[in-house]
C-alpha cells in the first residue's frame, strides 16, 4: 500500500515532465470538464465512470504510449492482482467458454445489472471456426492451443491475459475482464479451454 | 404519397432476409473454408450486398418523406408563439435559408454563444423562437417504431437541402477549432469499465465489431463514413435515427453513461468527426442497414 501510494506520489511529477503530452493539455482538460457537465446517470452507467483510473489516466495522457520504465512497472502491478483458482486448475469447460465469448451483454445501460455478463470475445476476435460473424479489432485467435500449445504456462498466460490484459500490454484495447468484476474465476477458466483445450473447436 | 408508403411498406418487407442475413452470413459454412477466406472478404460480402440494395434504393429513398414531413413542420407557424421555423430560424446562412445549411454545421451561434450541430440549432430555435420548452423535447428526443419526433423531420428536411453538397466546416473560426479541438480529446478519452474510448473501435482502418465495419473517424473519408447515412432510415424497426441519437447509442456501447441531448459534448464531437470529413461530399439522408 504504502509503495502504491509512494510510487504514485513519484510518478506523478516524473509523469508531468517526461511525458511531452501527446495532446495539448488544456483541451484535454477542457474535454474531462465538457464530459463531466454533459452527461447523466442512465440504468447501471452512473457517472463515476467518466473518471479515469491511475492505469487510464496514463494512457489517455500518453496517447497510450507511455514510456517503457512507466509501463512496465504499471503491468507487473495489474499482473499483481490477478487472482488464481485456489485449486490450480486453470482449464475448464470449452462448451461453456464458447457460449460466454458469443454474449456481448454486459455494463451498458440497457443491459439488466442483475444479469451475468457476457465475454465479448467475438466482437474483437476470430476464434472458432463455426462462427463467421466476428470483429477483428483484436487478433485472431484461432488454433491459439494448436500453435502455442496448452503447458501450465500458457494456461497461466491465457488465465491472466483474460483476467486482465492490461498484465502484458498497459494500453491493450482489451478490457480487464476480472479486474473490474465482469468475469469470474470459473468463467475464465471456461474460456482458457475454449483457446487451449485440444478438444476445442478452436484447435480442431 | 400513398404510393410512397405502399414502396416503403414493400421494401421494409423485402428487407427482412437482407437484414438476417447480413448479421450472420453463411449461417453453416464448411468449417475448415471459412478460416481461409479473408477477413475482408468475408465482410465485403455483406457490405457489396447492401450497396447494391441501396443503390436500387436511390430514387425511392425512404427519408424523402421525413423530409415533407419536415418541410411542413418548418413552414409552418407553430409553438407557443406560433411563428414559423422559416421566418425565425437562421442556420447560419441567414433567416431561413436552408440550401447547403447543413454542410456547413456544426459552427458558432453568436445569439447562443455556443458552437452548435444542426439538430441541436433547430431545437434552439425552436426554444427560443417558437417558445416550445426544451425539456419537453429533451424527454423524447429520438424515434422509436411507433413514435418520430418533430425535431427528427426537421433535421431531415434541412440535412436533404444539402445533398450532393461538400462538407464544408468553419474551422478557422477561433470558436469552432477549440470545439473540434475538445472534440478529438473526446474521442480519445478512455475510461469506464471496459477503458473504451471512440478511438478504441474507431481509431485504425479496417476494423470490425462482428460484421459492423467500424469507419476509423480520424481520417477524411472515414469520417465520411461516419457522416453519410445521417440521419439516417433504419430498416430494421423502420424509423428514422439522427447523428445524435447514433452519438448517444455509441457511447452506450462504450459503457458510458449517456450524454445530454444538444449539449456541448455531442456538438464537440460530431465538430471533429465532421471536420474531419471536410470537403468530401455529402450525398443526403440515407438509409442504414
Ligand atoms: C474490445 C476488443 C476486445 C475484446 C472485447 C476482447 N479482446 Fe482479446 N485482445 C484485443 C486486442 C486488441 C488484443 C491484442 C493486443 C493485446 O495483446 O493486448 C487482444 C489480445 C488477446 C489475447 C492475447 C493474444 C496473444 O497472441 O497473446 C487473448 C488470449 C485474448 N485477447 C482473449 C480474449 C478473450 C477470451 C476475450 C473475451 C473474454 C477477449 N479477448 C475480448 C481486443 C479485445
Ligand atoms: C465498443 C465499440 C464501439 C465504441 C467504443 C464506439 N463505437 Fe461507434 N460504432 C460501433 C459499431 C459496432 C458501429 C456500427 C453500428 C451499425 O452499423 O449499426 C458503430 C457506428 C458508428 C458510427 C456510424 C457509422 C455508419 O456506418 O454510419 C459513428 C458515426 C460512430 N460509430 C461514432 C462513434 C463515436 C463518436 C464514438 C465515441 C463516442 C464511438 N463510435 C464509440 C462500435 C463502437
Amino acid at each position: 500500500m504504502t509503495k502504491k501510494i509512494l510510487l504514485a506520489v513519484l510518478a506523478a511529477p516524473l509523469l508531468t515532465a517526461a511525458l511531452p503530452a501527446a495532446a495539448d493539455a488544456d483541451y484535454r482538460a477542457k474535454a474531462v470538464a465538457t464530459l463531466k457537465k454533459d452527461f447523466q446517470p442512465r440504468g447501471q452507467a452512473s457517472l463515476d465512470r467518466l473518471a479515469e483510473d491511475g492505469l487510464q489516466t496514463v494512457c489517455n495522457r500518453t496517447g497510450n504510449k507511455p514510456p517503457e520504465y512507466l509501463a512496465k512497472q504499471m503491468e507487473a502491478d495489474q499482473l499483481a492482482g490477478v487472482k488464481y483458482p485456489a485449486d490450480g486448475k486453470l482449464m475448464g469447460d470449452w462448451r461453456e467458454g464458447e457460449k460466454l465469448a458469443q454474449s456481448g451483454r454486459g455494463f451498458t445501460w440497457t443491459d439488466n445489472p442483475g444479469l451475468p455478463v457476457g465475454g465479448n470475445c467475438y466482437n474483437c476476435h476470430q476464434i472458432a471456426p463455426k462462427e463467421t460473424s466476428f470483429g477483428t479489432v483484436g487478433p485472431s485467435l484461432y488454433q491459439f492451443g494448436k500453435l502455442r500449445g496448452n503447458s501450465p504456462d500458457m494456461q497461466k498466460y491465457a488465465y491472466s491475459k483474460i483476467w486482465n490484459s492490461k498484465a502484458y500490454n498497459l494500453c491493450s484495447e482489451m478490457p480487464r475482464f476480472g479486474h473490474v468484476g465482469a468475469l469470474g474465476e470459473k468463467q475464465i477458466k471456461d474460456l482458457v479451454a475454449l483457446l487451449l483445450d485440444p478438444e476445442s473447436p478452436v484447435n480442431k | 404519397m400513398k404510393y410512397r408508403i405502399l414502396v416503403l411498406a414493400a421494401l421494409a418487407l423485402a428487407t427482412q432476409p437482407a437484414v438476417a442475413q447480413n448479421k450472420r452470413p453463411a449461417a453453416k459454412p464448411p468449417a475448415a473454408k471459412a478460416v481461409q477466406v479473408p477477413a475482408a472478404e468475408v465482410k465485403d460480402a455483406a457490405t457489396l450486398e447492401f450497396e447494391k440494395f441501396r443503390a436500387e434504393m436511390e430514387d425511392s429513398n425512404p427519408a424523402e418523406l421525413f423530409e415533407m414531413k419536415g418541410e411542413e413542420q418548418w413552414k409552418s407557424k407553430r409553438g407557443p408563439k406560433n411563428v414559423a421555423l422559416a421566418e425565425s430560424c437562421d442556420l447560419g446562412l441567414g433567416v431561413g435559408k436552408i440550401e447547403g445549411a447543413y454542410v456547413r454545421m456544426p459552427r458558432y451561434f453568436a445569439d447562443a454563444d455556443a458552437v452548435m450541430d444542426a439538430e441541436r440549432r433547430i431545437v434552439w430555435c425552436m426554444v427560443e423562437k417558437q417558445g416550445f420548452k426544451f425539456d419537453d423535447i429533451a424527454k423524447q428526443p429520438f424515434a422509436n417504431e411507433t413514435f418520430t419526433p418533430d425535431i427528427t423531420n426537421l433535421v431531415t428536411y434541412v440535412a436533404g437541402h444539402s445533398r450532393n453538397m461538400k462538407l464544408d466546416v468553419p474551422l478557422k473560426d477561433p470558436k469552432v477549432h477549440e470545439a473540434y479541438e475538445i472534440g478529438k480529446e473526446i474521442a480519445a478519452y478512455r475510461a469506464g469499465p471496459y477503458d473504451f474510448s471512440c478511438n478504441t473501435c474507431h481509431g485504425s482502418d479496417g476494423k470490425r465489431i462482428r460484421m459492423q465495419n467500424l469507419p476509423n473517424l480520424s481520417t477524411p473519408t472515414g469520417a465520411m463514413g461516419g457522416v453519410q447515412g445521417w440521419p439516417g432510415y433504419r430498416m430494421t424497426g423502420g424509423i428514422m435515427l439522427t447523428h445524435q441519437w447514433r452519438m448517444g447509442d455509441c457511447f452506450r456501447q462504450q459503457r458510458f453513461p449517456q450524454p445530454k441531448y444538444a449539449s456541448d459534448a455531442v456538438s464537440y464531437l460530431l465538430t471533429y468527426m465532421i471536420g474531419n470529413a471536410n470537403g468530401q461530399v455529402y450525398k443526403g439522408p440515407g438509409i442504414k442497414r
